[in-house]
């Protein structure tokens, strides 16, 4: 085994969040909620990766995501793989899909929309690969994918 | 209960447009009746709009409902920091629907999705106002006959310009042309051409505004060009009498054309023209009335065929 894998314990039931953009680690691991998790969650940060130069990685153990959940993270971290571990072995992979609706994850950048002046989600659909854009529901202003800002944090 | 909310026209099919439209010819002939006696309808101006509250109140009355509500914002309790929500959710309890005005876009979405009683947006922000766009469709329809294969001229500021933007939607189902014709700091946007290209809906970019140009107008839609809209004020200083319509320009209009204005306009149609056959904004506002008892009764639930078979007509 590489040096580079113990860097990170293996997992024997679980989630392994890998190929992470260290710059997105933190949105990542507010997407999916894990400040509240209670079972181990181990994280690296700023790993040396072959592909990505430098990566970040998340192994959480006990812990199964729905397709729903995974794909809030399609607008900041949409390369990252899932691999769900049982019994140290994977048995999935799981990919990122943009999914057509996403509820309280992107703040509107329009300030005299009304989601930036009522306490509420936020609410945008995904406007197709090609465009590459979010319309927000409520003031059908279109974001860039590359310009999306997160509702929180 | 289903939502009958009216938030946008922009997803109207072309069956309910002409829909609306046969329910405006019923209340243009007989405007007065008693279709909504005992009905509240609740008009909410967060931002004081004199003209379109005027209009619905008028629609109200006319139909025997009572109307409560406020024009001016400094009275209502979002100064004391109430939010949208909870000031519909308080209405809600009184009135049967809402017709609300709102600075802020997305506010008439939002308030569809709280409220129990159906809400009509009568403007929120840049974004919406299905009313205006209503009683200018209905407009183009009575002096045309018709809303198919006109060609419509749209002139002045069309980069802000909510009414046009929503005119240019409501029209793709008619296959129609649009002509384009303002100042570069206020063209059409990029995007709504885009939504031309994809919409099959043909449009020409115009340079000049004179007599030959506007010749071939069924529909010369004008709107004002503001001063606060540009970054650039010699810019303004050059551009903002090239927008201006004056009687000479009439020279070539065909017999059916008419000059369609949402209203207020300052200096951008010249006095004269007001008493020619083309003008037609005056006629236009009041088609506001019918427009918006068909938005209250259809909102309602009160149908064409109750409309027509009505036994409650006054005049």
């Amino acid at each position: 085994m590489k040096r580079q894998e113990l860097q990170v314990a293996a997992l024997r039931n679980g989630t392994v969040i890998d190929h992470i953009p260290s710059s997105k680690l933190f949105q990542v691991i507010g997407l999916l909620h894990l400040e509240g998790e209670r079972s181990a969650v181990t994280i690296g940060y700023n790993l040396k990766s072959q592909k990505m130069g430098c990566k970040s990685i998340i192994k959480i153990a006990d812990k199964f995501f729905s397709d729903a959940e995974v794909n809030q993270l399609s607008v900041v971290a949409p390369n990252v793989t899932l691999s769900v571990i049982r019994d140290f072995e994977v048995v999935e992979k799981k990919e990122v899909r943009m999914p057509e609706e996403l509820i309280g994850i992107v703040k509107c950048d329009n300030h005299k929309c009304i989601t930036n002046n009522e306490p509420m989600l936020t609410r945008f659909h995904f406007l197709g690969k090609e465009r590459g854009t979010l319309q927000c529901h409520y003031c059908n202003r279109e974001i860039n994918l590359s310009d999306v800002k997160l509702a929180k944090g | 209960m289903e939502n009958r909310s009216l938030v946008t026209i922009a997803h109207h099919s072309r069956q309910k447009i002409e829909y609306l439209i046969r329910m405006a010819q019923e209340f243009e002939k007989r405007p007065n009746r008693s279709l909504l006696c005992g009905r509240v309808v609740a008009t909410l101006f967060f931002e004081p709009s004199t003209r379109t509250r005027l209009s619905f109140e008028t629609a109200a009355n006319r139909l025997g409902a009572r109307v409560i509500g406020f024009a001016d914002p400094k009275v209502t309790s979002g100064t004391k920091g109430e939010t949208l929500k909870d000031t519909i959710m308080m209405v809600s309890n009184y009135a049967d629907i809402i017709v609300m005005r709102h600075y802020l876009e997305g506010a008439a979405q939002y308030a569809s999705e709280v409220s129990p009683v159906p809400v009509v947006n009568a403007g929120d922000g840049a974004n919406q106002h299905p009313s205006q766009t209503m009683l200018d469709l209905y407009t183009i329809y009575q002096t045309q006959g018709t809303l198919e294969n006109l060609n419509i001229y749209l002139v002045g500021d069309l980069k802000y310009g909510r009414t046009v933007h929503s005119l240019l939607t409501a029209m793709r189902h008619f296959s129609p042309t649009f002509h384009f014709i303002a100042p570069d700091e206020l063209a059409m946007p990029e995007h709504y051409k885009m939504y031309c290209r994809e919409n099959g809906i043909r449009y020409v970019e115009h340079q000049d505004f004179d007599a030959d140009t506007i010749a071939g107008a069924d529909i010369l839609y004008m709107t004002r060009v503001q001063r606060e809209r540009f970054t650039d004020l010699d810019e303004y200083e050059r551009v903002k009498d090239r927008y201006l319509l004056s009687r000479s320009m009439l020279s070539k209009a065909k017999p059916n054309m008419k000059i369609l204005h949402p209203l207020p306009r300052v200096n951008e149609i010249e006095y004269s023209i007001d008493d020619t056959p083309y003008a037609y904004y005056f006629q236009q506002a009041r088609n506001g009335l019918y427009a918006r008892q068909a938005i209250l009764c259809d909102t309602l639930g009160i149908t064409l065929d109750d409309i027509i078979n009505d036994k409650t007509i006054i005049s």
